[in-house]
């Protein structure tokens, strides 16, 4: 699945990142909690979150995730999108909750092939 | 890289959006040296956890790190209220957290066990009332 694909799904409108949206995301992980994000690596992850603060950037940045997604249409200020763009991290946001959210990316797929845990 | 590199950060406690720019630096840098990404992330999630302690439980602190040819060194070190019982805060799960920073993303009680997960060797020093030093390493 791409970035891309994953705008589709979940109807979301991209804030930054535009120029990233056929990169291929394998995993995805869906938390409020960035200690919770933070312990589990994937590759090339996409982060579902309901958290709207810089350390949500911060926290992708730490793990190579490529792509932000917020939901229940929270959305970024200018410090976190420019942190982001900083990153070549894609922010979108979906006005979509976290269950639907997840639910629908998993029932597409993602997620289910490569689910490569440390 | 036949030469060791020093950096070092004052991390101030009350600045909540700036908590991860030294880690932020620390992993460009190693990214820069061409060490292995495996290493690369462990060392920037390791320390970037410490680095929130420092800012949510902590006041404040500072951080040194050594990266030599075979390994990253890291050293945190903070003047603030010490850990009561460090097994116990070793414990996933357990967090002394407010439901303020609870709020903001953290204190799942998962800092500690992902700073000693992520990294080959962590030691905690700590004294109530006096402060708390940790020393993590990676090897490269």
């Amino acid at each position: 699945m791409t970035i891309k694909d994953i705008v589709e799904t979940l109807d979301a409108e991209v804030v930054c990142g535009e120029e990233h949206l056929e990169k291929e995301v394998h995993n995805a992980c869906g938390s409020d909690m960035m200690s919770d994000v933070l312990a589990f690596v994937k590759d090339q992850s996409v982060l579902i979150t309901g958290l709207c603060n810089p350390q949500v950037i911060r926290t992708a940045e730490m793990m190579d995730i490529i792509c932000v997604c917020f939901v229940r249409g929270k959305t970024p200020d200018e410090a976190m999108i420019d942190l982001a763009k900083e990153r070549g991290i894609t922010l979108m946001r979906t006005k979509m909750r976290m269950f639907t959210a997840c639910g629908t990316l998993y029932e597409k797929g993602l997620g289910r092939s490569a689910n490569k845990c440390v | 890289m036949c030469m060791t590199i020093k950096m070092h950060f004052d991390i101030s406690g009350d600045d909540f959006t700036r908590a991860g720019e030294a880690s932020g630096k620390v992993k460009s840098k190693l990214k820069q040296l061409g060490i292995s990404p495996d290493a690369v992330r462990r060392t920037a999630i390791a320390l970037y956890e410490g680095e929130i302690n420092l800012v949510i439980h902590a006041g404040g602190g500072e951080i040194d790190v050594t990266i030599s040819p075979e390994s990253v060194e890291m050293v945190l070190s903070d003047k603030g209220p010490g850990i009561a019982d460090v097994e116990k805060a070793m414990t996933e799960g357990f967090s002394t957290a407010s439901e303020n920073i609870r709020s903001l993303g953290f204190g799942a009680g998962m800092g500690l066990p992902n700073m000693k997960k992520y990294s080959d060797q962590m030691k905690i020093d700590t004294k109530l009332g006096v402060g708390t030093t940790i020393f993590m390493k990676v090897n490269l």
